[in-house]
């Protein structure tokens, strides 16, 4: 099956190429050309980029199906031009054990749109107390280990899980955040907290745990990823440890680039994410952070969340926010505001995102699956309910117009979602 | 940032959920209603009719016999019906949503709902899902707001120092979990109070807490000097010894109010405390039961306070 996609603007953020031309795909692949093609996509007026890679999407499955559904979700993903995912181990139960996480690639595999990654539990039922079968969970296919929203609380834990994880090379996702400081806090321990009466969770609960996590990176050479900073000063930390040299990569979540604390407003308990927004100037750190290459990369840190566990106090309402379809646009607008060539900021959820996985897909050339996003630049559209394909609703983007509509998405040379 | 959700487009108060963004017309129009009722309540017949065949609920999600009986008082005394909830012991043990059960109660056609409740927030939620008609109070909701407790407080000074204009006010002790300070510091500052000052240890301070335009003073000695009032704050009971403060009693030297420290104040200082009083912890009852203190006078304030806010609302 040859396949070509014809006069689209070709941005390959890996190589820079950012020019109108055509793509052609053979066996899944991206391709020389050759021969007649057996069937011409017109991405005429459309950017032809690599499928975006998004470290942290859930699919909620197993045990939350009544929040959403591995259907819905990758219906979501690819809507969204998502043909790579890693979901977090905070299933019921968590993906603690290789049969969870077989079944889960079967599922997803058997659905045939994005790539499903699995990131496995660092310990049993993300207790933070056993360490899981690591070796085997990798074997059944989890590509790192996380305690996704928990933390290992006992610090002997967390050192022997990376020393562990190091022994096998496996890399180790973490949210740096102190859980005794974190305990009970729901918003950025600043004025709109105090102002608002909701507990707060302080800019230091990140950078300790930071300078816990460099120290034990330091001692056992695991390599370490640092899931959803949130501050500026842990982002200055981060910075200073990579220059150290630590093995160190890092991502923010796409919320956390547009949005601050400020935006709680009277209580909008679609800003109760985790880690909390945080100030305006932290804020201003992270988007700065992911423009100068501190921060690797951006993620959806895709949440669904069923309506009734919105339309709670602020403070009991579950956290988290429906992302992948909004992936594109809000690295577009972070883009723009940083005055980012297209391939620069797709870079942050094509190429980059690749090099942390360690796959082959995030670029446009021969011999790279055939993964591929064709999306309208400056297609306006409103998120609304009806707008998104996932089944949680919940964003605090609700109502309002965000630019950049996928329309082709491509999975291995499969067109996956037409729109 | 949306528009504020208690008052309606032409800026009339349609719930109350907040002091924090009321116009400082509207906090005077509502303690000069508020005096108007003063003296409906010294009357033989303490009876106005400006609410009658409406129907107030007193939603408390979080018990309190106090303020839920000045706000029975208060809708009596205008007429209303009043049915009281003590929904903590019944339909949440069942499981029932906050939302289904305002919905349910609406359903047999209430006019106010009067809530408190235990997370912060919990008014603004059922105030965006209220039917038009119906109006929502705030009769505290976590750490983060009481605003008819902030307007008696502000009712009680203004009684007291006729001027808000050159006053000295402190509020002492545990501010960190307070509604009843945040809404007081709200009001003060809306009022044009040049000098609001918060006192305790580090621990029961908020972050941020001069952004709310506060001075924060962590010693007694130096923070009651010169001022006209003195508010004393509620220090619950789990909060006295453990990671917040070692002890009720080392609280009490550095933080209680004494007829000594009081010394410190104008010696015209009024005393003012919300209720329920931990004596020998906040306050000595020497103090409590002293010359300076207002605390008692708060109290029928509250009534004529709470009439006011409710016919301003559902009256018209």
């Amino acid at each position: 099956m040859k396949l070509l996609i014809k006069g689209g603007r070709v941005v390959d953020p890996a190589s820079g190429r950012d020019a109108l031309g055509d793509v052609y795909v053979a066996d899944g692949k991206i391709a020389q050309p050759s021969g007649t093609p057996d069937r011409t996509i017109d991405a005429r007026g459309l950017v032809v980029a690599p499928g975006f890679i998004d470290l942290a999407a859930r699919l909620r499955e197993p045990g939350y199906e009544h929040k959403a559904t591995l259907e819905s979700e990758m219906d979501a993903a690819v809507a969204g031009g998502v043909t790579s995912l890693a979901c977090p181990p905070d299933t019921d139960p968590p993906l603690d054990e290789p049969g969870l996480v077989d079944m889960l690639r079967r599922r997803a595999k058997a659905l045939s749109r994005a790539r499903v990654y699995p990131v496995g539990a660092l310990t049993v039922k993300l207790e933070g107390k056993r360490l899981t079968e690591m070796a085997e969970l990798a074997e059944a296919g989890c590509v790192a280990f996380s305690q996704a929203n928990t933390q290992v609380a006992d610090t002997q834990v967390l050192w022997r899980a990376l020393q562990y994880a190091a022994t096998f090379g496996l890399p180790v996702w973490l949210r740096a955040e102190d859980a005794w400081l974190a305990k009970g806090g729901v918003a950025h321990d600043g004025e709109v907290a105090t102002r608002l009466g909701l507990p707060g969770i302080p800019a230091f609960a990140e950078t300790i745990a930071l300078a816990q996590l460099f120290e034990l990176v330091r001692a056992t050479g695991a390599r370490a990823h640092v899931c959803r900073i949130s501050s500026a000063a842990g982002v200055a930390m981060l910075r200073r440890a990579k220059h150290d040299g630590l093995p160190l990569t890092c991502d923010v979540g796409i919320h956390h680039l547009h949005l601050s604390d400020m935006d709680l407003g009277y209580f909008d308990s679609h800003c109760r994410i985790e880690p909390p927004l945080r100030s305006q100037r932290d804020r201003e750190a992270l988007a700065a952070a992911l423009a100068d290459g501190t921060i690797d990369c951006a993620v959806s840190d895709h949440a669904p969340v069923d309506e009734d566990q919105k339309l709670l106090p602020f403070a009991e309402a579950e956290p988290g926010a429906t992302g992948l379809e909004l992936l594109l646009p809000l690295a577009l607008k972070w883009g723009m505001e940083k005055k980012l060539t297209l391939a620069q900021t797709l870079a942050r959820i094509t190429s980059e995102p690749a090099r942390i996985l360690g796959v082959q897909s995030g670029r446009i050339e021969p011999g790279a699956p055939a993964d591929l996003a064709l999306f309208e630049p400056q297609a306006a559209w409103r998120v609304t309910p009806a707008a998104l394909k996932s089944q949680g609703k919940n964003t605090p983007f609700l109502g309002l117009e965000l630019v950049g509509r996928v329309r082709t998405t491509l999975v291995a040379g499969n067109v996956v979602y037409q729109a | 940032m949306q528009r504020n959700p208690q008052l309606d487009a032409n800026g009339e108060l349609q719930h109350l959920l907040s002091i924090e963004g009321l116009p400082r017309e509207t906090l005077l129009k509502i303690l000069d209603t508020a005096e108007s009722f003063a003296g409906v309540t010294e009357r033989d017949i303490k009876k106005v009719p400006l609410l009658r065949g409406k129907s107030v609920f007193n939603l408390f999600f979080e018990g309190s016999t106090r303020t839920r009986t000045t706000f029975e008082i208060a809708a009596k005394r205008l007429s209303a019906d009043v049915i009281n909830l003590n929904v903590a012991v019944s339909s949440t043990s069942k499981g029932e949503s906050l939302l289904d059960t305002v919905a349910n109660l609406s359903a047999m056609q209430a006019d106010i709902f009067v809530v408190r409740h235990a997370s912060s927030g919990a008014p603004f939620l059922v105030a965006r899902h209220v039917k038009p008609h119906e109006h929502v109070i705030n009769a505290g909701d976590g750490r983060h707001a009481h605003p008819t407790q902030g307007l008696l407080d502000l009712y009680t000074i203004r009684h007291y120092k006729k001027d808000f204009g050159a006053l000295t006010v402190a509020i002492v002790g545990d501010v960190l979990h307070s509604r009843v300070a945040r809404s007081l510091i709200h009001g003060l500052t809306t009022l044009g109070v040049p000098e609001v000052r918060v006192i305790g240890p580090q621990t029961l301070i908020p972050p941020g807490a001069t952004a709310l335009g506060v001075r924060v003073l962590h010693s007694m000695a130096e923070g009651l000097k010169g001022c006209d009032v003195v508010v004393m704050l509620r220090l619950q009971n789990e909060r006295m010894s453990g990671s917040l403060l070692p002890s009720a009693q080392e609280f009490n030297k550095h933080y209680g109010l004494s007829a000594e420290k009081l010394a410190l104040a104008k010696p015209d200082a009024i005393v003012m405390h919300p209720g329920p009083m931990n004596r020998g912890v906040e306050i000595d009852s020497a103090v409590a039961d002293g010359p300076h203190s207002v605390i008692l006078p708060q109290v029928t304030f509250g009534i004529a306070v709470r009439m006011a806010v409710m016919s301003m609302i559902a009256g018209g």
